[in-house]
């Protein structure tokens, strides 16, 4: 008797669990959809933004015309990318954005065009929607971190098997960001070259000097061949 | 930080639940004193309940629009302010709450504060002195930092709380008062010499003298711990530290007090807006809000930036985001 309401509770608590863990799942998959759709309002804003923007820039800046054309090119590539998965259209974002603040750095020489009304509001829309969408991919990042961790660790992992909850894609950050520490890999590169050929060196010197603290020891002799 | 949240909502139910009993306590004890029974007690215990539960239902829903007409706060649309709207919508998209209402206060104090009873019923309002003199930067911090109060569920407590302890303070007054001067209740007590009545008024007096400050000193404590909270949460969404700093550095150096606020409505506000112009290390039992030094000083260190680091941008010409 004793030993089937033990059975009977186990199997309740179980259940419930099941039923938590679940829910807990559709909650935080929700979340990230609708964090994505977040994304992609402001997206599809900016995409209907830029050839306004363009419009009432042309007439200013005749000698620009390629900023302008590169501008009207990565927004088709960036519409079209929209059916591509995060990744893709994350890459064609990024580069649309980077045509745009090139665009906005021109903008700068042109005082008429700097004074102008429709343009200033433009280039604030424009800002702002640059902010959301960078807030937006912030949230949706920080849903997707939650979400992927909740469906690969124990218990929820099991019942993600189960009903096939899937983990999503990070909507990655702008690839010219990542390219201005690019900059600071090649001041770091000759060091590490440095120290390749110095690697070979200190082998045969190893056996004279076995007390001598391994980090060091390597460092110090390609220093003085060097100099 | 949903962690966080949760355990703010249950911290608030807590409090609440305390404030609550202060109250239903004073309203037994002096229930008993002026009726010398514990029937009288649990009587006006009752009444104090129903009167708690409806004055708690008219702050809940109502007390956000108190507040704001308090405040003189005036609706703003998008065409009116737009820099501002952005910048709350961008805000309210880094937190995931819905977008709340936007108010703009036409003070020249730099200041602003977030109310409501959850974040679909919630409203941000700054004074037009904090439009001013921020940058955007600045103003995205300051936005931050009250948006955290919308989806921590701050505002809820504050107004909740801010009730109950209006409530205690008004009670508690009055019974003094009647006392004092010879009310009903101050003569009959007085007529029956001795005896359960007597203990009761000594109990009841005592009551009324110290609830209203125990029940005042918890909601300081914990709204200037929320203080911290907010500018941490803030930094969160903004994940610019100094924004935020910047911001409350020019509040701390602005001397003007914000004329529509009151001490009932000042620990709504990002920064103390009645400015006791004193700049101690540490908050007194009775400050509504933590040191600012103290604030901007966290925040700089979120940013591993020295204290020097912030003269020079508060320094520049104030840029007006022209809303």
């Amino acid at each position: 008797m004793i030993a089937v309401i033990v059975v009977i509770v186990i199997v309740v608590v179980l259940a419930l669990g099941l039923w938590a863990a679940y829910n807990g799942l559709v909650r935080s998959r929700n979340q990230v959809d609708n964090a994505w759709s977040q994304i992609d309002v402001q997206l599809k804003r900016r995409h209907d933004l830029i050839p306004n923007l363009v419009e009432s820039v042309k007439g200013y800046m005749q000698f620009e015309q390629d900023t302008l054309t590169r501008v009207t090119n990565a927004r088709a590539a960036a519409v079209a990318a929209g059916a591509q998965g995060p990744a893709a259209q994350a890459q064609a974002e990024n580069a649309l954005t980077n045509t745009l603040r090139s665009l906005f750095a021109v903008v700068e020489n042109y005082p008429d065009l700097k004074a102008n009304q429709n343009v200033i509001s433009l280039q604030e829309e424009l800002t702002t929607t640059e902010n959301k969408i960078s807030f937006a991919r912030q949230f949706y990042n920080d849903s997707v971190m939650s979400y992927n961790t909740k469906i690969q660790s124990f218990p929820a992992n099991t019942i993600a098997g189960m009903f096939n909850f899937t983990a999503r894609q990070f909507f990655e950050g702008d690839a010219a960001d990542r390219e201005v520490p690019k900059v600071d890999l090649g001041m770091q590169a000759p060091p590490v070259q440095l120290q390749q050929p110095a690697a070979p060196a200190p082998a045969p010197q190893q056996p004279p000097a076995p007390q001598a603290q391994p980090p060091v020891a390597p460092q110090q002799p390609p220093a003085t061949p060097q100099q | 930080m949903y962690e966080q949240i949760a355990r703010n909502k249950r911290d608030s139910v807590l409090l609440v639940v305390v404030i609550v009993a202060v109250l239903l306590t004073l309203g037994f004890a002096i229930g008993a004193a002026y009726s010398r029974t514990y029937l009288g007690g649990v009587g006006l215990l009752g009444v104090f309940g129903v009167v708690a539960i409806v004055w708690s239902l008219i702050g809940y829903y109502g007390g956000s629009g108190i507040v704001l007409a308090a405040s003189q706060a005036q609706r703003v649309t998008r065409e009116q302010a737009p820099v501002l709207w952005n910048v709350v919508e961008e805000m309210s998209i880094a937190a995931g709450v819905p977008m709340p209402a936007v108010y703009v206060i036409a003070d020249a104090a730099p200041n602003a504060f977030a109310t409501g009873r959850d974040p679909k019923h919630a409203s941000v309002a700054v004074t037009a002195g904090l439009l001013q003199m921020m940058s955007r930067d600045e103003l995205q911090g300051v936005i931050a930092h009250e948006m955290s109060h919308v989806r921590n569920f701050d505002i809820r407590f504050a107004t909740l709380v801010g009730v109950l302890v209006g409530m205690i303070a008004l009670v508690a007054d009055f019974f003094l008062r009647s006392t004092f001067f010879g009310g009903f209740g101050g003569r009959r007590g007085n007529n029956d010499s001795g005896g359960a009545g007597a203990i009761f008024f000594l109990i009841a007096i005592l009551l009324a003298i110290l609830a209203p400050f125990f029940a005042w000193m918890v909601q300081l404590a914990v709204s200037r711990h929320r203080e911290y909270l907010a500018d941490a949460s803030g930094v969160e969404l903004t994940r610019n530290p100094l924004g935020l700093a910047h911001a409350l550095q020019k509040i701390a150096a602005d001397p003007r007090p914000l004329q529509v606020a009151t001490r009932a409505t000042a620990h709504l506000y990002i920064a103390n807006p009645l400015k006791g112009r004193k700049t101690r290390e540490s908050a007194g039992l009775f400050d509504t809000h933590p040191p600012i030094q103290k604030r901007i000083q966290i925040l700089l260190d979120m940013a591993h930036a020295a204290p020097g680091a912030l003269t020079p941008p508060s320094t520049t010409p104030q840029q007006a985001p022209g809303a």
